[in-house]
C-alpha cells in the first residue's frame, strides 16, 4: 500500500526549472529517504507535497485521492530552515500550532502536556521563546511536528544544528513513530544518517530523479562486477592475464597486511568465477571480495554520471 | 475555530497585549490636544526681549505717537544715521522720511541680526495709524476719525447649505475645514503607520523563518489575509477607544469648564432660538461648541472614519504585504515602501485642497479613486456632500481592495520562498502570474 505517489511533476521558475518529471512512490509505514545535492529540487518537492506551492503539471496522490489543502492535517512537516515567534510564549505558541493542524484546544492542551513531559520542559511553557537556545526551540518545532499524529511525517535536514544527544533523542523519536504506524520522509544531502535507517530512496539531481529504489537493491546493483582483491606478485601480469574483462582497475598505493590492493570493475558480473581462477594463476592471491560502496560513494557517482550526462 | 480566524487572533492579540499599545492608546489623544494647542502656548510663551529701537524721524509727526510696548522701547533721537549705527545701545535703528505723509513707503528699519516679524508689524501698524491720522488732519474735517469709524462696517455672511431635501440648513465652514482636515490627517497616519506594521511584521516571519512552519498548516494567502485583519482590527480598536475618550472629553469636560454665557447661548443655538446679532460670543464658536456637545454628530463622523480607515487600510495593506513578502530585511522594505507612501501622501495633500473647495470636479474625482479616496473623501464628508458620493466611494474602495488583496496574495506567495536579492517592480509583476 502507497500512502504517497508522485506523478511526473513539474515545476518552473522564471530562470530554471526547480522539478522536471519527477515521479515517486513511497509505502505506507516505510522510511524513506529523499537525497541530493543542495539545490536539487528537493525542498519544492516537499512544499508541492505540502500543498504549499502547486506544480505546473503532473499529480501528488496521498491515502489513494489527488492531494487537497484538507490534507496537511495528516502531515506533519518539519522545514529545514525553521524558527518560531521570538516574542511568543512557548505555550502559547505551541498550542497555535496545535490549533492550526485542527486539534481542539482541550485535546491539543492534553498532548502537549504528554510531551513536554516526556522531553521534560513542562517548566518552559510560560517562557518566551527568544529565552530558549536553539537546541530549545528545535525541540518545540519537533514537537508542533509530531504532536497532530499524521501518517505522514516529512523531515528536511532534520538533524542539522542538533547536538549529538539531542541528535540521539530525535533519531529515536522518529523510529517510535514509525513503529507506530507513521510514515517518514526523510530529505537529506547527509547519506550517513539515511544509510542505515531508510528503506527506499529517491535521489534527485538538477531537478530530475536520477535513481530510485529499495536500498538494499540499490547498493546490491552498485556493487555489481566491483571486486578487491590483495595480492603478491606482478601486477601486469595479473592485469594481462584479466584482458578485456576488466573495465577500469585501481591500484592501490598502499600495501595491506595480505598484499597489493587492486580493486577492479568487471565488464561483466558473471566473469567472477573466472577472474578468481585467472588471478590465481597469474600471482598468489590472498584475498578476494565483493564490494558494497557506501550510499555516498553511489551518490557521487551517480550525481557526477548524471551531470557528464547534463552537460 | 478555523485556521483563517486562528490567525487574526494570534496577530490581534499579540499587538493588543503590547505595552506599547495600551501607552500609545492612551497618550495619543494627549499628544494631539497638546499638538493642537501647541501654537497658542507657543505664542503665549512669547521669549523674545523687548528690542530697544531708535528713531530717527525727520517728519517731526511720527516719533511721538510711536507708543512702547513689550516688545519694543521706541525711543526718539536727534542723532544722525552714522552716528547711531556703531552704537551697540540700539537693537534696530528707523529712519523716517521727511513726507512721509506723502511718501509712507519713505521708511528704512536697520539692524544687526533679522527683523522679527511681529516686531515689524507692530511698527508698521503704528506708523500706518499716525499717516492715517495726519493725513485726515489734513482734509480739515473735525472729528474724521470719529466718523469714519462709525462708518466702517464688518460684513459676516451667514452661511446656509441646501440639502437632498432641500431644506436649507446653517453650515459652519471652519469646523467642516478643521473635521475634514484633522480626519483626512488621521487617517494618512493610520494608513502609514499600520500599513508599516503588516511589512514590518511579515518581514519578520520571513526572516527568522517561522513562516516556513506556518505554512505547512495555513495558506500563504490564508495567512497573509489573518494578518491583515488581525492588525486591521487592532486600528479599529484604537480608533473605537479614542473615539469614546473624545466623547468622554466633549460631552462631560467641554461643558464644564464652558462659562455659563456660552452654555446658554450653545443651549440656546441648539434650540434654533439665538439670536446671532446679540450674541456675547462669536457664532463659530458657538456653532463649534454645540456640534462638539452633539454626540449623533461626532458618532456619524468616527463611523465615516472607520468607514474609511478599514477600506483604506485594507486597500493599502495589500501592497505594504506583497512588498514585505518580497525583501527579507528592513532596509530594502523602507526604499520599496514609497510605493505604497507616495499615493497616501498624495491623498493627504490633495485632501488640503480639497478642504478649500470641497465640490471642485477635481475632489470629485480623487475621492472616487482607491488611492487617494480615503484621505480625499473623509476631508470632504464634513460639507454636507450629496450622500450618493460617499457611498460610490465606499463601493469602489471596497471592491477594489478585494482586487488589490488578491493581486498581493499572489505576489505574496511567490515572495515569501524569496531570499537574497530585492526584487525589481517587474519581477513583483511577473510572481503574480505563477500557478
Amino acid at each position: 500500500m502507497q500512502i504517497l505517489q508522485v506523478d511526473n511533476v513539474t515545476k518552473r521558475y522564471a530562470a530554471h526549472t526547480a522539478l522536471d518529471d519527477v515521479s515517486l512512490a513511497v509505502d505506507e509505514g516505510s522510511i524513506y529517504g529523499l537525497l541530493g545535492p543542495n539545490g536539487a529540487g528537493k525542498t519544492t518537492l516537499i512544499r508541492i507535497i505540502n500543498h504549499i506551492t502547486a506544480p505546473d503539471s503532473g499529480t501528488v496522490t496521498l491515502n489513494g485521492h489527488r492531494l487537497t489543502s484538507d490534507d496537511v492535517t495528516s502531515i506533519g512537516y518539519l522545514p529545514e530552515e525553521r524558527g518560531l515567534y521570538k516574542k511568543m510564549k512557548v505555550g502559547e505558541q505551541a498550542m497555535f500550532f496545535a490549533r492550526l493542524k485542527g486539534l481542539s484546544r482541550g485535546e491539543a492542551k492534553r498532548r502537549l502536556t504528554r510531551w513536554f513531559e516526556k522531553f521534560d520542559i513542562m517548566p518552559w511553557w510560560n517562557k518566551k521563546v527568544e529565552e530558549l537556545s536553539k537546541g530549545m526551540a528545535q525541540k518545540i518545532q519537533f514537537i508542533v511536528t509530531v504532536l497532530h499524529e499524521p501518517r505522514l511525517l516529512i523531515f528536511d535536514e532534520p538533524f542539522s544544528g542538533f547536538d549529538p544527544i539531542n541528535a540521539d533523542l530525535l533519531k529515536r523519536e522518529i523510529l517510535e513513530l514509525r513503529d507506530h504506524g507513521a510514515t517518514i520522509i526523510f530529505s537529506t544531502h547527509n547519506m550517513d544518517s539515511v544509510e542505515r535507517v531508510c528503506d527506499s530512496l529517491t535521489l534527485i539531481n538538477q531537478g530530475r530523479n536520477i535513481l530510485s529504489g529499495n536500498v538494499e537493491q540499490i547498493r546490491r546493483d552498485a556493487s555489481k562486477g566491483l571486486v578487491a582483491l590483495e595480492f603478491e606478485g606482478d601486477q601486469q601480469q595479473l592485469l594481462a592475464a584479466l584482458g578485456d574483462r576488466v573495465k577500469h582497475y585501481k591500484l592501490s598505493p598502499e600495501t595491506g597486511a595480505l598484499g597489493r590492493k587492486l580493486t577492479l570493475e568487471l565488464n561483466d558480473d558473471q566473469h567472477v568465477k573466472e577472474v578468481v581462477d585467472l588471478a590465481n594463476e597469474a600471482v598468489t592471491l590472498n584475498s578476494f571480495t565483493r564490494v558494497i560502496p557506501s550510499m555516498d560513494e553511489i551518490f557521487i557517482n551517480t550525481v557526477n554520471q548524471n551531470n557528464i550526462l547534463v552537460q | 475555530m478555523n485556521n483563517l480566524s486562528l490567525v487574526i487572533r494570534r496577530e490581534y492579540l499579540e499587538r493588543v497585549q503590547k505595552k506599547i499599545f495600551i501607552i500609545t492608546t492612551l497618550l495619543m489623544p494627549v499628544f494631539m490636544l497638546l499638538l493642537s494647542a501647541a501654537p497658542a502656548l507657543i505664542m503665549s510663551l512669547h521669549t523674545s526681549d523687548t528690542k530697544e529701537i531708535a528713531v530717527v524721524d525727520n517728519s517731526g509727526v511720527i516719533a511721538n505717537t510711536l507708543e512702547s510696548n513689550e516688545l519694543a522701547k521706541y525711543v526718539a533721537t536727534e542723532q544722525p544715521l552714522d552716528s547711531l549705527i556703531p552704537s551697540e545701545r540700539w537693537d534696530g535703528i528707523v529712519v523716517i522720511g521727511a513726507d512721509v505723509v506723502a511718501k509712507p513707503d519713505d521708511i528704512t528699519y536697520y539692524s544687526r541680526d533679522a527683523a522679527p516679524i511681529e516686531l515689524m508689524r507692530d511698527l508698521t501698524q503704528q506708523i500706518e495709524l499716525a499717516i492715517e491720522h495726519e493725513r485726515m488732519e489734513g482734509y480739515g474735517i473735525p472729528d474724521l476719525d470719529k466718523i469714519l469709524d462709525e462708518v466702517k462696517v464688518d460684513v459676516d455672511c451667514n452661511l446656509m447649505r441646501i440639502n437632498d431635501q432641500n431644506e436649507a440648513t446653517e453650515s459652519n465652514q471652519m469646523l467642516s475645514t478643521i473635521i475634514g482636515f484633522g480626519t483626512a490627517f488621521v487617517l494618512y497616519m493610520f494608513l502609514i503607520m499600520y500599513g508599516q506594521m503588516v511589512m514590518m511584521s511579515i518581514i519578520e516571519e520571513k526572516n527568522n523563518r517561522v513562516l516556513e512552519i506556518v505554512v505547512s498548516s495555513v495558506k500563504p494567502a490564508q495567512l497573509m489575509m489573518g494578518k491583515i485583519v488581525g492588525v486591521c482590527l487592532v486600528a479599529v480598536t484604537q480608533v473605537v477607544l479614542w473615539t469614546l475618550v473624545f466623547l468622554a472629553i466633549s460631552s462631560l469636560l467641554v461643558p464644564a469648564f464652558m462659562s455659563p454665557e456660552l452654555s446658554a447661548e450653545v443651549a440656546a443655538y441648539n434650540a434654533g432660538t439665538l439670536e446671532a446679532d446679540a450674541a456675547y460670543s462669536d457664532i463659530t464658536l458657538i456653532q463649534a461648541m454645540s456640534a462638539l456637545g452633539n454626540v449623533g454628530y461626532i458618532l456619524g463622523m468616527f463611523g465615516y472614519l472607520l468607514l474609511f480607515l478599514i477600506g483604506g487600510f485594507l486597500f493599502y495593506s495589500g501592497i505594504y504585504a506583497a512588498l514585505g513578502s518580497a525583501v527579507d530585511n528592513v532596509q530594502d522594505g523602507g526604499q520599496l515602501q514609497i510605493i505604497a507612501i507616495l499615493p497616501i501622501i498624495l491623498g493627504l495633500i490633495f485632501a488640503i485642497s480639497v478642504v478649500q473647495d470641497p465640490s471642485s470636479q477635481l475632489a470629485v474625482i480623487m475621492s472616487f479613486i482607491p488611492f487617494t479616496s480615503p484621505m480625499v473623501m473623509m476631508a470632504r464628508v464634513p460639507f454636507d456632500i450629496p450622500a450618493w458620493q460617499i457611498w460610490v466611494s465606499l463601493v469602489l474602495l471596497y471592491a477594489s481592495f478585494v482586487g488589490m488583496v488578491w493581486l498581493a496574495a499572489k505576489i505574496y506567495r511567490v515572495g515569501i520562498f524569496m531570499y537574497g536579492k530585492k526584487p525589481t517592480v517587474k519581477e513583483l509583476i511577473r510572481w503574480a502570474t505563477y500557478k
